[in-house]
């Protein structure tokens, strides 16, 4: 479902210029970086980081939503709400497998979540109070996401990129059923327009924080840029998100909760208000509203989990040995 | 008559970029042996810019006969499609 701008990667090489040179030229002339070429430490480390931060997004991403599964209010949203989740499950699955092309192991990236060493996206350590919410997830959340992902599409890491094609050819049918969702609301009683505006707003500011830090406060932008990891600056695609999703909101009647949003003919862009980045560094650093509570629920399933790993590899064992046998006594 | 040699997948990335794809098979005696006869007998006319090859003896495949019940439920799941939304045409692209 989604990337942030990269939160605190340590992108520093060691490599000498003409290895780095040559590899620059590489990446200028579009070539992919496939996992068994020569790579600068740095442009590995940080892949491995944001692809993890990307692939444990995804799985956190499943539970705001799981919230809803059992109270959507019509067995069509239940099924579309269940494929959409499982979709999320299934790109949590990609981007892990990913990052396992560069050396990190499923089981680390997993271990640095549950102990929380490892970030994911803040936009999921807000609660889903009603089932608006899930309307306003589908059409923000996952619009700012596929705002991140298109052009991580071109990403120079080939395995990266390859998946990103996937997700993307997924993702559309989670905005336009968010979308659907919203627009129901807004067309019914207004208590119901009420709930979509109040989850708009809700949802409107933590879905701009989910680009990441503003150009001018994100470190390690111009390097990642330059290596092609990614193709555009945070603050250029919080703005086409802003640009693309205004409108959205107008054409079925709700309102940005936000006073200084305003068209500027001469640039062709909605200027918008000041984003909140003490709440986002807050929430990033573990202190929203469901942190504690997101990971404690991927822990428990971790642990919940334990049983079924240990007897699948048991019984797979088992029936080696019951093979190993057979070949045995055939021979 | 001696052991054959064993059977090995050939896959090819056709391009920068692009996953590697199934291109056929070959006999050889090991790992070594095999990339070069893939490489003699799949890119005489450049078919590729990389080679795997993997032991045939190492794939899994799904039943052919289980193929509807493995395949046909995703036919009626048409929610999972973008199609299924009706998105009004003003709204633009999502």
């Amino acid at each position: 479902m989604y990337s942030q701008g990269l939160i605190g990667a340590n992108a520093t090489t060691d490599e000498d210029e003409e290895f780095l040179a040559r590899f620059q030229a590489r990446i200028d002339a579009e070539e992919k970086i496939e996992p068994n070429d020569a790579m600068p430490e740095g442009y590995r480390r940080t892949l491995v980081r944001q692809i993890g931060q990307h692939a444990h997004s995804e799985i956190v991403g499943m539970l705001p939503e799981g919230n809803w599964i059992t109270r959507a209010p019509s067995l069509r949203r239940k099924a579309a709400l269940l494929a959409k989740i499982q979709d999320e499950g299934g790109h949590g699955l990609y981007l892990y497998a990913a990052a396992e092309t560069l050396g990190v192991s499923r089981d680390e990236m997993t271990e640095e979540l549950l102990s929380g060493k490892a970030k994911y996206s803040s936009i999921f350590n807000y609660p889903t109070l009603t089932w608006a919410d899930i309307g306003a997830i589908g059409w923000l959340v996952d619009g700012a996401a596929i705002m991140n992902q298109i052009p991580l599409c071109r990403c120079s890491f080939g395995p990266y990129a390859r998946a990103m094609i996937r997700v993307c050819k997924e993702e559309s049918f989670h905005q336009r059923q968010g979308y659907e969702i919203m627009m129901t609301l807004a067309k019914g009683t207004p208590e119901q327009k009420e709930l979509a505006q109040d989850a708009l707003n809700r949802w409107w500011w933590p879905s701009l924080m989910m680009f990441g830090p503003s150009d001018s406060a994100s470190e390690h932008s111009d390097q990642n840029m330059k290596w092609k990891i990614k193709r555009f600056t945070n603050d250029q695609l919080r703005q086409n998100f802003v640009n693309a999703t205004v409108p959205q909101g107008e054409h079925i009647g709700l309102k940005m909760p936000d006073p200084d949003l305003k068209w500027n003919e001469k640039t062709g862009d909605y200027e918008f208000g000041e984003i909140n980045w003490d709440e986002f560094w807050r929430v990033v650093k573990g202190g929203g509203p469901m942190n504690r509570e997101r990971i404690a629920a991927r822990r428990k399933a971790w642990e919940d989990g334990a049983w079924v790993r240990e007897a699948a590899m048991a019984h797979a064992q088992k029936r080696q040995a019951r093979r190993d046998a057979a070949s045995v006594a055939a021979e | 008559m001696n052991a054959e040699l064993p059977l090995w997948e050939v896959f090819i990335r056709p391009r920068n970029g692009l996953a590697h794809k199934h291109a056929g098979s070959v006999h050889a005696s090991d790992d070594v042996m095999a990339l070069h006869a893939a490489r003699d007998v799949y890119t005489r006319r450049g078919e590729g810019v990389s080679i795997w090859v993997v032991p045939s003896a190492a794939m899994t495949a799904s039943d052919p006969s289980e193929k509807d019940q493995n395949f046909e439920p995703t036919a009626s799941k048409i929610y999972r499609h973008p199609t299924f939304y009706e998105i009004p045409e003003e709204v633009g692209n999502m």
